[in-house]
C-alpha cells in the first residue's frame, strides 16, 4: 500500500503542500495562519457534510446543527465543570453523533425533498432551544472565553493541533469512502431501491452514514472552539448550513476532496473581499453560476476528469 | 420451492393482480406470459417485497415472505432484474457487482478496510459468466443498453440467489442480444444450479426455454402448465394467442 502512495501521481504534490502548511507559522502573519485553521475547520465540516449530500445522496439541509452541538457540548463542559479537556473533546463529537443518530432515525423514514424538510425543521429546534435557553446555553450571547490548556495556548500551538486533527479525519474520512460501508452507502446514493433488492438494509445505512458524518461534524465543533475560545447560536443556524452546502457544491459532490477547496474559496471570498465589500455574497453567486453552467461537476471534479487519462494509467499498472 | 397462493394488489381500486397462483419447483425453468398490463411485473413485485400483497400468500422454502421487506426476501435467496434498467450508473460495472457481493458476504458495514481489495474473485468470476470482464472499469451508465441488461443479470448474481426473477431481461434487445442472453440464462441455469421465474413478450424464447410456463390476463391466472399444455388449452388460445 505504501509502495502504491509513493507511485501515486498525487503523492509529490500532497507532500509539498503539507510541507509548506506545517511550515507556513513560522513565516506567516498571525491574521493568515489564523485564516488558514479557519479553512481547516470549515473544510472538515464541509467534508462531513459531503458525506452525508454528495456520497450518500440524502438531502441533510441543516448540518450545521451539529457542528454547533459538538463545539456547545465542549464549551459548556469547560465552562460549568470540572471534568478534564479531554473528556470534553471526545464529547463533543459523540453528543453531535447521538443527535444526528436521533434526528437521523426520523429523517430517514423519508426520501428526498421530504427528508430535507423533516432534518431541516428537527435541526431548526435544536437551534431554537441553544437560542432561547439564556440560563444555560447564553442564548444569542453565546459562550465566550473558554480557556485552553497551555499546549493550546497560542495561535501557532491551536494551529499545530487543529491540522493534526483535521489530517487524521482526512484520513479516517478516505477509508471511510473507499470502504464497503462507502460504497455501499455510494450505491444507495446511485439507487435505493436496487440496493434493497441486493439485501442492504437502505435505511439502517443511511443511518448509520449520518451518524459517523454527525461525528465527523462534532469534531469541528471541537477545533472551532480551540480556535475561538467561543461558540455563539449563530453556529447552528441555516444559513450556515447553506453555506457549507454551497462549498460542496462548488468543490464537487462526486469528489472527496472537493469540498476542501469549496470551503478554501468561501472563506477566502468573505476574508478577502469581504474587506472591501459587504456585499461580497454576490461575487460568490456569480462564480456559483459559472460553476453550476461550466463545471457541473465541480472545480474539483473539473481537474479530476483532466487528470483522469494519467491516473487511470497508473492504477492498471499498480494491479 | 415458491407458492404464490391467491395473491392480489389493488392500486386505488384497480386490481392490478386478481387472484395470482404459482408454483415453481427447485431447478425449474417457469415462465409468466400474458398481455401487456396483466400483471406480470406487478406480481414480481410482490415476490421480491418491493410491493406489500392485499391478500394471499407468498411461501419461499416453506417460509411465508409475503410481509418481508425485500432486502430479507433477498437474504432468504430471492434476487431479480428489473425490466427497466435499474443499474448503479455512476458506480463502476466492477462495483455495480461489487455491491450485491459484500452485502451477501454481509461486508457492506466495514468501514476501515478498502473496497478494492475485498470480493474482488468472487465479483469478476460473476462478470467472467456474462461476458462482462473487459468492460469491468467502465462507467456502467456509459455502457450499451444490452450490456446494462446483462448488467442487470450480473447484478443479481452477486448475491447467489438460488431463485432467480428476470422481468423481460431481453426487452430492447436486438435479435442476435436476444438469443445471446437467452442462452446466458440458459447456461446460468444449468452450471449454477438456479431455479429461474421469468417473464417475456418473445413466445419462441418462452416456448424453447421454459418448462412450465404460467399466463396471466386481467391479473389472474389462466393456468400453469408445460409449455404443450398451455399451447393446447382452449382458454389460452381464445385469451391470448389469437385462437390460432
Amino acid at each position: 500500500m505504501f509502495e502504491r502512495m509513493i507511485r501515486s501521481n498525487w503523492f509529490v504534490p500532497i507532500t509539498v503542500i503539507l510541507i509548506i502548511l506545517f511550515l507556513l507559522p513560522i513565516a506567516a502573519p498571525r491574521f493568515y495562519v489564523y485564516i488558514l485553521a479557519l479553512i481547516y475547520v470549515t473544510a472538515l465540516l464541509a467534508m462531513s457534510l459531503n458525506m452525508v449530500v454528495g456520497h450518500g445522496g440524502m438531502f441533510q439541509f441543516h448540518h450545521a446543527v451539529f457542528y454547533g452541538v459538538g463545539a456547545y457540548t465542549v464549551a459548556l463542559m469547560l465552562t460549568k465543570t470540572k471534568l478534564p479537556l479531554w473528556v470534553g473533546f471526545i464529547a463533543g463529537p459523540l453528543v453531535a453523533a447521538i443527535t444526528g443518530l436521533i434526528i437521523g432515525w426520523f429523517c430517514v423514514r423519508l426520501t428526498r425533498l421530504y427528508f430535507g424538510m423533516l432534518q431541516i425543521s428537527l435541526g431548526s429546534l435544536i437551534w431554537a432551544i441553544v437560542f432561547r435557553w439564556y440560563s444555560f446555553t447564553g442564548g444569542d450571547d453565546g459562550i465566550h472565553g473558554v480557556s485552553m490548556p497551555s499546549f493550546l495556548s497560542s495561535l501557532n500551538h491551536s494551529y499545530y493541533f487543529i491540522l493534526v486533527v483535521f489530517l487524521i479525519c482526512l484520513v479516517l474520512m478516505y477509508m471511510i469512502f473507499r470502504s464497503p460501508f462507502g460504497s455501499t452507502l455510494q450505491a444507495i446514493r446511485d439507487n435505493a431501491q436496487r440496493c434493497e433488492a441486493v439485501g442492504i438494509n437502505v435505511r439502517l445505512y443511511q443511518l448509520g452514514g449520518i451518524v459517523v458524518a454527525t461525528f465527523f461534524a462534532g469534531v469541528a465543533g471541537v477545533l472551532f472552539v480551540v480556535l475561538e475560545r467561543s461558540v455563539f447560536a449563530e453556529m447552528l443556524f441555516w444559513v450556515l448550513s447553506l453555506e457549507i452546502f454551497i462549498m460542496c457544491l462548488l468543490g464537487g459532490w462526486f469528489t472527496f476532496a472537493g469540498p476542501i477547496l469549496g470551503a478554501a474559496m468561501i472563506v477566502a471570498l468573505r476574508t478577502f473581499v469581504g474587506k472591501y465589500t459587504e456585499y461580497w455574497t454576490l461575487i460568490l453567486g456569480v462564480i456559483l453560476i459559472l460553476v453550476i453552467f461550466f463545471l457541473p461537476e465541480g472545480v474539483m471534479g473539473f481537474f479530476q476528469d483532466l487528470l483522469k487519462p494519467a491516473s487511470k494509467e497508473l492504477s492498471e499498472r499498480g494491479r | 420451492m415458491l407458492q404464490v397462493e391467491g395473491v392480489m394488489k389493488s392500486f386505488d381500486g384497480f386490481m392490478a393482480v386478481n387472484g395470482a397462483n404459482l408454483t415453481v419447483g427447485k431447478g425449474e425453468i417457469v415462465a409468466v406470459i400474458g398481455p401487456n398490463g396483466a400483471g406480470k411485473t406487478t406480481l414480481f413485485n410482490l415476490i421480491t417485497g418491493t410491493l406489500r400483497r392485499d391478500r394471499g400468500r407468498i411461501v419461499f422454502k416453506g417460509e411465508d415472505i409475503s410481509e418481508l421487506p425485500p432486502y430479507e426476501i433477498c437474504k432468504r435467496g430471492i434476487s431479480r432484474s428489473y425490466q427497466i434498467v435499474n443499474i448503479f450508473p455512476r458506480l463502476t460495472v466492477f462495483g455495480n457487482v461489487q455491491v450485491a457481493v459484500l452485502s451477501h458476504q454481509r461486508k457492506s458495514s466495514n468501514l476501515f478496510r478498502p473496497a478494492q481489495n475485498i470480493a474482488v474473485e468472487e465479483t469478476r468470476r460473476i462478470l467472467e459468466s456474462v461476458g462482462l470482464l473487459n468492460k469491468e472499469k467502465s462507467i456502467a451508465g456509459s455502457l450499451s443498453h444490452g450490456d446494462q441488461k446483462i448488467l442487470e443479470i450480473a447484478i443479481a448474481l452477486g448475491n447467489e440467489p438460488e431463485l432467480l426473477i428476470l422481468d423481460e431481461p431481453t426487452a430492447g434487445m436486438s435479435p442476435e442480444e436476444t438469443s445471446a442472453t437467452m442462452e446466458l440464462v440458459r447456461r446460468l441455469a444449468k452450471t449454477r444450479g438456479l431455479t429461474i421465474l421469468f417473464c417475456e413478450h418473445d413466445m419462441d424464447i418462452v416456448f424453447s426455454v421454459a418448462q412450465s410456463i404460467m399466463v396471466m390476463r386481467y391479473g389472474q391466472t389462466i393456468i400453469q402448465a408445460s409449455p404443450e399444455e398451455v399451447r393446447n388449452n382452449k382458454e389460452v388460445q381464445e385469451a391470448y394467442l389469437g385462437g390460432e
